[in-house]
């Protein structure tokens, strides 16, 4: 199915000002948890290897398939864990 | 695209909206992450296919299998990446992860690509061109990461140069252009696969080439910088394969990376042109900042130390990565709760780019349960400097260097600093007289209200922490 170009284009410019929009008030101890909260959040590339290996019709396509899942799913897992593992330490002085 | 799935995109989207903006809060950091992995299970299990059909209803095969094995193999190599890497390491962790995302960009982008160009159907100069788009930018991504993931690591960490260099990565990246340009209208041509994969091959190498001549000290952002390009290819992804989630949630890390990756430069006081094609420390700045030095370097025992520390009203900590690679952050907490209980004020003046990323140096004081309400930023501690009885510079250097203030020849004339010389005295920690990670002299240790601590941070904190306790 064709996308509907200016549909995607006018979701693709939105999308960059929201991007801008929700980080340019963020406190600089929080860049490194954000940088690697956003890393996860374009591991979503893992559904896009889902996809090619879904339908992979050659040997070569189901290989090269494989390392994109193997690789987008190391990258969103792995992102959102690490991520948690850093910010669970912030806390608060206990009173 | 049947409205259901329509609006299961629009709540996935809104998740991941919600989650960055609630990561941007360090109260609701933690619920933010999970938000925008709930957003990502949801998007999973509602996949569906370019065609409108869902993927989990399109009988088992063995490309089904290959699918499973693959995901949990991830799931395996990210668990194990994620839970045993040191909190120093975080840094390498992120551009590897970073690395495997933008391979997966490049390699769904290749695939779509031929699969399109051999179809009956043949392929749209638009999706053509964001197919390509997708793995020139993918590939690059993966290439430049595993540089930047082995420069931290301390591989080759020194810039690599040699004179027309710019000018032959910019030839590279014109031949890449061209090709693009070429096959975005003649994908299914005669030549097309060749072209493809000398594109591919150009690419990686370009990534390579990058990266390979910028300085260890400027990774982060360089990491930051290739995040936000894996996101942009992940959209072009997501607009060949028409997966709408694909293309929000990359268009947003593709322009937050960028911000962030301004952000960043801003804190060093460098434009982004500067850092990546500069060659920053490439020596020449090692001699630079010789010439302002004046006055000697005045040793001081930790006793001492400890006795100025006790008895002070206001103490300001400035920890650097020196402090994190001798493991001391919880003797540094030991300290301050001891200094604590005393009555003495406490506090953390975290720089900007304290660390090797904006925002490490909290992660690694977060990691040792220094409350987050102790870390004052630079902007806010500068001001108050002058009513500073001690300060305790930790394995910091160059973020507390006056020659950034002092000296317009030293490279980096202009940083904003954090003002440890205008304290009372001033206390740093150090295992040597050896330059930073920069490579520059620090006037601060020949300053008259100076006094060097050297050995082992650990050690010497350790010291601290017994003196003090004694006194």
């Amino acid at each position: 199915m064709e996308p509907n170009i200016p549909d995607v284009i006018f979701i693709f410019v939105l999308a960059i000002f929201v991007g801008i929009e929700v980080i340019s008030k963020v406190p600089s101890m929080l860049h490194t948890p954000l940088m690697s909260g956003t890393n996860a959040i374009h591991g979503i590339i893992l559904f896009g290897g889902i996809l090619v290996l879904a339908d992979a019709a050659t040997p070569l396509a189901q290989a090269l398939g494989f390392v994109a899942v193997v690789f987008g799913s190391a990258n969103v897992f792995g992102g959102f864990m690490v991520t948690d593992r850093m910010l669970q330490m912030f806390k608060k002085k206990k009173k | 695209m049947n409205s259901s799935i329509a609006y299961i995109i629009i709540g996935v989207s809104a998740l991941f909206i919600i989650g960055i903006k609630l990561l941007a809060s360090p109260k609701t950091a933690r619920i933010g992450n999970l938000v925008a992995a709930a957003g990502m299970v949801i998007a999973l299990v509602s996949l569906h296919k370019p065609t409108g059909d869902y993927v989990w209803s399109q009988g088992w095969s063995f490309n089904y299998t290959l699918i499973a094995i693959g995901t949990v193999i991830g799931l395996i190599i990210g668990a194990i990446g994620a839970y045993s890497v040191k909190m120093t390491a975080m840094p390498q962790m992120v551009a590897l992860f970073n690395g495997l995302g933008g391979g997966a960009a490049a390699l769904v982008a290749s695939l779509e690509f031929q699969r399109g160009a051999h179809s009956l159907a043949g392929i749209t100069a638009f999706i053509a061109g964001s197919m390509l788009f997708a793995t020139l930018i993918g590939s690059l991504s993966f290439s430049g990461s595993i540089i930047a993931y082995l420069k931290l690591e301390g591989k080759f960490e020194k810039p690599h140069t040699f004179p027309g260099q710019n000018f032959l990565n910019g030839l590279i990246l014109l031949v890449i252009l061209g090709l693009c340009g070429w096959l975005t209208f003649n994908a299914s041509g005669g030549n097309a696969t060749t072209a493809f994969i000398v594109m591919f091959c150009l690419a990686l190498f370009f990534g390579v080439a990058m990266v390979m001549p910028i300085g260890g000290a400027d990774m982060p952002v360089v990491i930051s910088l290739l995040n936000s390009f894996t996101g942009l290819a992940v959209a072009a992804d997501g607009f060949a394969i028409n997966n709408l989630a694909m293309v929000v949630a990359g268009t947003l890390v593709g322009s937050s990376g960028t911000l962030l990756t301004l952000l960043m430069c801003k804190a060093m006081n460098r434009p982004v042109t500067n850092v990546l094609f500069g060659a920053f420390g490439s020596g020449g700045g090692a001699q630079a900042g010789a010439a302002g030095i004046v006055g000697t370097v005045k040793p001081i025992q930790a006793d001492e130390v400890a006795l100025l520390l006790a008895y002070a009203t206001r103490v300001v900590i400035v920890p650097g990565y020196g402090m994190a690679v001798a493991q001391a952050q919880h003797s540094v907490r030991e300290l301050s709760d001891e200094l604590g209980k005393r009555g003495v004020e406490v506090q953390f003046a975290i720089h900007p780019v304290a660390g090797r990323m904006p925002g490490h140096m909290n992660v690694l004081l977060a990691e040792a349960n220094v409350p987050y309400d102790q870390l004052i930023e630079m902007e806010a501690i500068n001001p108050t400097m002058d009513r500073v009885d001690v300060c305790l510079v930790i394995g910091a250097n160059d973020v507390v260097n006056p020659a950034a203030r002092e000296d317009k020849s030293s490279p980096i004339y202009g940083m904003p600093i954090i003002d440890a010389d205008h304290c009372k005295t001033c206390i740093v920690m150090k295992r040597s007289m050896a330059a930073g990670f920069a490579g520059i002299e620090n006037l601060l240790f020949y300053k008259d209200n100076t006094r060097m601590l050297f050995g082992d941070a650990k050690a010497s904190l350790n010291a601290l922490v017994a003196a003090v306790k004694a006194s």
